[in-house]
């Protein structure tokens, strides 16, 4: 190292840290002094926000910190002010519409389904399922075979006051149990099974026969179901001879139901729901495709 | 005095010689290596630096000029675009998701062009790199930009380096007091001036300054300009090349980015050494000696913004803005000495001149020829993309559950949500139609398929039903084609599917 060529060093040579393994010394490269300056910031930072914030867990809880702060509340009143907002905007609207005038507008029609896909996750699911494709003895919603009527009219009015919920104006609707009763006896039972069965082209009860089904149809069972089987909204009769059936299409299955009857109940959301959300309901359930 | 020989003030220190040492013929002794004389943690040496005329200066000017100017105008430029939208050139809509830069519109599913803008300025400093060193940082990094602006604040209220170190040495009075405040104020003022600048980018620019000056802008707005205001002040005006030194990634990189071959400030020292004073130099030449043409002055020193000595070779502090070369030129010109001791150039070069070879100029090599293809490719790639965008845009989704239903009359139905994507200024209406499947019926909830509106600029979802007539088996699983079109314009958009039966 030249002394000449770096006239402004020190003579001794580049300074190091006095270390020195095996000949090799290690420079002194000193840190930028506001760097170390700015690690005690953030330590002194550190305390002032494990004072002033939520910081350090507890046994059962936590500090709280000295300016109450909670996040969980922000969010909370966040939600709050959202939805304050929104009724101020759409929810009163969809309160006074009617079914038929929120469906005419585009954007109505819009807030209400989106507002009826959130209740039926929250209300509905439970019984017909988090894609209302229902399960044995809870209608599926999403095809268009309907106990009490498929119009959105006819689907706010079951919403609202349910089937054989106890509510004044619910659908009130008797399948006997002509078995357990004794009005039939077990062969027209079967009889009867196999008939019901055939109208939808499936097999019934070995032995039993569907001519003589026909005729205890006819007797017994044709003032709710209709002559054809065609099924009857006002008295929640369904359809007989289409492929849906609500509590199953075996023969024991059809069976069990003529024996012992069913009395499927759906509860008034009346008093629960507001105008808004049951509307909203409708038109969604409505408009997830099944909707006549 | 070389390493070798001992320290005088060190020899005295107890430290034992470690035998064995001088048998790899070591120069360096245990008593040669100065003990720790210094802090582990360095305050800082205040640079000053010497204002300097010249090439490299001029072009910094202009420069400064430049990107400043259009830093703090561009908001203020107006683009017509249409009734009911933002009539300024370069816009961040934040709130609604758009980017407008003049004629383009970017939506955020377009982000990938900001990604490639990423890209494409890392290629592109790539290149500039192989080619020219760090030509980014000496002339164009808003680092430098600012803290030469500051710098030249400075120098107007302080006066140039010699009186600014008289200033920082003298002790406190009413005229350093006033010096410095109004110094800090200036500062300060730029600073806000820079915050301010920057939120206009992200609102009409022209309400904003009014709302700004009345207090009613949002706090938001306040807030970005006080941050911004803060930072440009404290990384302009204290901080400096501290940020470049400590700060900067970039600097650290720049070793696997330049090569011998490619152009940097630097100081020929084939041609300045060895160093020697003015007169002794006119005595060896006449002598028929060798002698260096640098003649020790400091001037380059004294000019360098990051304060070192280039003669030391290529430094990471030194950002390449070529203020030293116009000191040394300045120098070299009162000597009657062509310029150029300091100056663009590249290490082979100087060492084959060294070895009496001529200069060996290589800008085409595989790197810059690698950089340059990539930034073409990338850029081409983005151009063409941006003159081949849709306006129009259409995604489909399945229901997931239930996948298909069967109807009473033994039909089967699928349900999709379908999103139509308008990215034209105004509302349109598009006609939906589906293929693939025979005889298929097609119902939009609370719509009709031939008429989906969407409003202008936005997007819009639809329910879609899929019925496949009773009678007709589909297979399990049949491909679909979603196709909308624009009937007034004739565009279309389409996207795939699956119909699923049981
Ligand atoms: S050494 Fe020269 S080019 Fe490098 S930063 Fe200093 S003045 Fe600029
Ligand atoms: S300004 Fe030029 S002559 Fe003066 S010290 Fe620097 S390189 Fe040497």
């Amino acid at each position: 190292m030249a002394d000449s060529a770096h006239p402004g060093k020190s003579t001794a040579g580049p300074e190091t840290t006095g270390h020195e393994w095996d000949g090799i010394a290690e420079y002194n490269n000193p840190l930028p002094r506001w760097w170390l300056y700015g690690l005690y910031a953030t330590i002194v930072w550190a305390f002032g926000y494990w004072i002033a914030y939520p910081a350090w867990p507890l046994v059962s809880g936590y500090t709280g910190g000295v300016l109450g702060y909670s996040q969980r509340e922000t969010v909370l009143s966040e939600v709050e002010a959202v939805r304050r907002e929104r009724g101020a905007r759409g929810q009163t609207h969809l309160a006074s519409a009617s079914v038929a005038e929120i469906r005419a507008d585009p954007a109505l029609l819009r807030l209400a389904l989106a507002t009826g896909k959130a209740a039926f996750g929250d209300n509905c699911a439970g019984c017909h399922g988090s894609s209302a494709t229902g399960r044995t003895g809870y209608p599926n919603l999403q095809d268009d075979d309907w106990l009490w009527g498929g119009t959105a009219e006819e689907i706010e009015r079951t919403i609202r006051y349910g089937a054989r919920s106890g509510h004044g104006e619910a659908h009130v609707g008797d399948m006997p149990a002509f078995g357990r009763d004794g009005v039939l006896a077990r062969a027209e039972v079967e009889a009867v099974t196999s008939y019901v069965l055939a109208l939808s082209g499936r097999p019934g009860i070995a032995g039993a026969s569907p001519e003589k089904g026909a005729e205890v149809f006819a007797g017994n069972c044709a003032g709710c179901h209709g002559e054809r089987a065609k099924g009857n909204p006002e008295m929640g009769a369904p359809d007989l001879t289409d492929p849906i059936w609500l509590y199953g299409s075996s023969p024991e299955q059809v069976a069990a139901t003529v024996t012992n009857g069913r009395k499927g109940v759906m509860p008034a959301w009346e008093g629960r729901l507001d105008q808004a959300t049951i509307k909203s309901l409708a038109i969604y359930v409505h408009g997830l495709g099944g909707g006549k | 005095m070389s390493l070798a020989e001992p320290n005088d003030t060190l020899a005295a220190a107890p430290i034992p010689a470690a035998p064995g040492r001088k048998k790899f013929g070591a120069t360096v002794t245990r008593a040669a290596i100065p003990a720790v004389n210094g802090s582990l943690y360095a305050a800082r040496t205040k640079i000053q630096p010497q204002a300097v005329r010249g090439t490299f200066r001029t072009v910094k000017w202009a420069l400064l000029a430049l990107t400043l100017g259009i830093y703090y105008l561009v908001p203020f430029i107006r683009w017509n675009r249409g009734l009911g939208e933002p009539s300024q050139a370069v816009l961040l809509d934040l709130d609604r998701g758009r980017f407008y830069f003049f004629s383009i519109e970017l939506w955020p599913q377009d982000v990938t062009y900001v990604m490639g803008l990423l890209i494409l300025a890392a290629f592109a400093l790539f290149l500039m790199n192989a080619v020219a060193g760090r030509v980014w940082c000496g002339y164009l990094c808003p680092q430098t930009v600012w803290t030469d602006l500051f710098m030249a604040v400075e120098r107007v209220i302080e006066g140039d380096r010699r009186a600014r170190l008289k200033l920082d040495a003298a002790p406190w009075s009413v005229e350093k007091v006033v010096l410095r405040s109004l110094k800090h104020t200036i500062w300060l003022m730029i600073a806000w001036w820079t915050g301010g600048a920057w939120v206009l980018y992200f609102a009409d620019a022209p309400t904003l300054v009014i709302e700004l000056a009345t207090f009613q802008a949002s706090p938001a707005a306040y807030l970005a300009i006080l941050t911004l205001t803060a930072t440009t002040y404290t990384l302009a005006g204290h901080m400096r090349e501290q940020v470049c030194t400590y700060m900067c990634p970039w600097p650290r990189i720049q070793g696997a980015l330049t090569d011998e071959h490619s152009l940097n400030i630097l100081y020929r020292s084939d041609r300045g050494e060895p160093r020697t004073p003015v007169k002794r130099a006119t005595a060896l030449r006449a002598a028929g000696r060798p002698a260096g043409d640098c003649v020790d002055c400091f001037a380059c020193v004294a000019a360098c913004p990051a304060g070192i000595d280039i003669r030391d070779g290529l430094q990471m502090d030194c950002i390449q803005c070529g203020l030293c070369a116009d000191a040394c030129d300045t120098v070299m010109g009162k000597l009657g000495r062509p310029g150029g001791l300091i100056g663009y150039d590249t290490e082979a070069n100087c060492r084959s001149r060294a070895r009496g070879k001529p200069p060996v100029s290589r800008v085409l090599r595989p790197r810059t020829v690698l950089y340059g293809v990539l930034v073409a490719g990338v850029g081409g790639g983005m151009l063409y993309g941006l003159a081949t965008r849709s306006f129009t845009g259409l995604s489909v989704i399945h229901d997931r559950n239930p996948l298909f239903v069967t109807l009473s009359d033994g039909s089967v139905r699928n349900g999709y949500t379908v999103r139509l994507i308008n990215k034209r200024p105004e509302e349109r209406r598009f006609s939906l139609s589906v293929d693939g499947l025979a005889d298929a019926r097609v119902e939009v909830v609370g719509g009709t398929p031939g008429d989906m509106p969407v409003p202008s600029d936005s997007t819009q979802e639809f329910r879609v039903l899929v019925f496949a007539p009773a009678g007709t088996r589909p297979e399990a699983s049949v491909p679909l084609s979603f196709r909308i079109a624009d009937p007034t314009t004739g565009e279309t958009a389409r996207a795939q599917d699956t119909f699923k039966a049981p």
